[in-house]
């Protein structure tokens, strides 16, 4: 077999298992900094410090009672969270997760394809990770899941605006789609939030959103909506939907950390001294450092902020956020040509 | 332009990436069918709507609001792709570049500043 396409299945694999454990820990690090925040213990029972409890968690989403409505939808219903979770693991085959790796003297990148359309492709995969929670709201015949993925959905294409524009100020100065040749062009000069604070604050904003996460939750408020779109959803069907949040968590994190900080470069990496594998082994250990930093401060704004009013998070999208890309693109075009870097 | 299918190959770890997921997935449904509890029950498998009994369908018009968010990111999401390849070759376009860029945004804006005005945005 091919060494390299060996070497990439590989790396699928390492990066499907990464991203399911990272996910994983995230649930219990949510619980455990809520825990902190409001002056609580938070899991302490499984295992030391509550270590043990993504896997005890995992274990009664697998032995729970599969229980699909009598007047929904089965094949809908079952496929929505397949494809939920399908579409939040594709995602993470465009990151660069690090330097390039020698073994035999062959330098393997760390990133399993660098496909050189790689932002239109994330976004694109984004987008269909709508489906499944429109599917899934709609297939349960449940009038809260219909109305959580009614919100869901409209909330999630509206910021996608937003975002889209947002990064066309950054592709602006890139000039390139690829992510591994953003987090090379990094490493020549300084992180892309420099240039681009504006951008990054609507990207991020976007990615709350997108990650249907407080403050804007909405879809699943369960105050009002019992769960929203998974209102319906047991056993790991329902862990899918809860799962695939938390992925989607870790890759937008990854995505803001690899655009905008940096992605796996780290001031002064050239004068260190070090080389080949040693630097590459430190620059994958940086790039998970950045993508916690980004974890937290999702958990910590959830345990923050309260959450928006629909008509605000609406008008939030459409007339501040919109406004305020386009903005950006106007003055980050006026910025390039006053700075002499048109051609 | 000669018919170059070179870059293709790039796309085929997304392919083995796709099967490693579906694979996962179809293995923790199947898991997950055959592990839980099954006692059906007719009151069980109704929609739950707080313990009251459910009443009517779900299948019933929903606020036109919706609708119309949905066709209005249609027309917007098209126009930011339009923007993507301007923006990879910004560079080289320069000045000219700039200013077509400039016209295209106005009209957008305009646009914007239209579906304001006619209240399609407002959540009464």
């Amino acid at each position: 077999m091919d060494p390299i396409l060996l070497y990439k299945i590989i790396l699928c694999v390492v990066v499907f298992a990464v991203s399911l454990g990272i996910a994983a820990y995230m649930t219990w690090g949510e619980r455990k900094l809520a825990a902190i925040l409001q002056d609580r213990v938070g899991p302490n029972r499984a295992g030391p410090f509550g270590l043990l409890q993504p896997i005890a968690d995992g274990i009664k989403m697998f032995m729970k009672e599969e229980m699909i409505p009598g007047a929904s939808n089965r094949f809908l219903f079952i496929l929505a969270p397949c494809f939920f979770m399908l579409t939040a693991c594709m995602t993470g085959v465009v990151i660069p997760w690090g330097g390039g790796i020698t073994i035999d003297g062959v330098t393997y990148p760390m990133q399993i394809t660098d496909i050189n359309i790689g932002l239109l492709y994330l976004l694109g995969v984004v987008s269909i990770g709508v489906y499944g929670i429109m599917i899934g709201g709609w297939a349960s015949n449940n009038k809260y899941s219909l109305m959580g993925a009614l919100r869901a959905s409209s909330q999630m294409i509206s910021y996608e605006v937003a975002m889209g524009l947002a990064l066309i100020a950054l592709v602006m100065m890139t000039g390139t789609l690829s992510l591994g040749e953003i987090a090379r062009q990094q490493d020549e000069g300084l992180a892309y939030v420099v240039y681009q604070p504006l951008g990054f604050l609507i990207f991020i904003i976007c990615a709350f959103a997108e990650t249907n996460r407080a403050p804007f939750d909405l879809p699943e408020s369960e105050s009002e909506l019992v769960g929203g779109y998974h209102t319906e959803y047991s056993s790991m069907k329902l862990g899918f939907f809860l799962f695939a949040e938390y992925i989607n968590m870790f890759i937008s994190s990854a995505v803001m950390a690899t655009l905008y900080f940096g992605g796996y470069n780290f001031p002064f990496q050239h004068e260190l001294g070090l080389e080949g594998n040693t630097l590459s082994i430190i620059q994958t250990v940086v790039l998970f450092a950045k993508i916690l930093i980004f974890i937290f401060i999702f958990m910590w704004v959830r345990w923050t902020l309260p959450r928006f009013r629909y008509d605000q998070l609406m008008n939030l999208g459409w007339k501040v956020l919109l406004p305020l890309a386009l903005a950006n693109i106007f003055f980050t075009g006026i910025g390039m040509y006053l700075f002499g870097k048109l051609g | 332009m000669q018919n170059d299918l070179s870059h293709l190959q790039d796309y085929l770890p997304v392919l083995v990436m796709a099967f490693v997921a579906l694979g996962f997935v179809v293995t923790t449904m199947v898991l997950t069918h055959w592990l839980g509890p099954k006692r059906k029950t007719k009151i069980k498998s109704e929609a739950f709507e707080c313990g009251i009994e459910s009443q009517g369908n779900a299948r019933s018009p929903f606020s036109i609001k919706y609708f119309l968010v949905a066709i209005l990111f249609v027309l917007f999401d098209v126009e930011v792709i339009f923007m993507y390849p301007w923006a990879v070759i910004f560079k080289d376009l320069g000045l000219f570049g700039l200013l077509e860029m400039f016209t295209f945004m106005g009209l957008m804006i305009v646009g914007l500043i239209y579906i304001i005005k006619r209240g399609a945005l407002n959540w009464d």
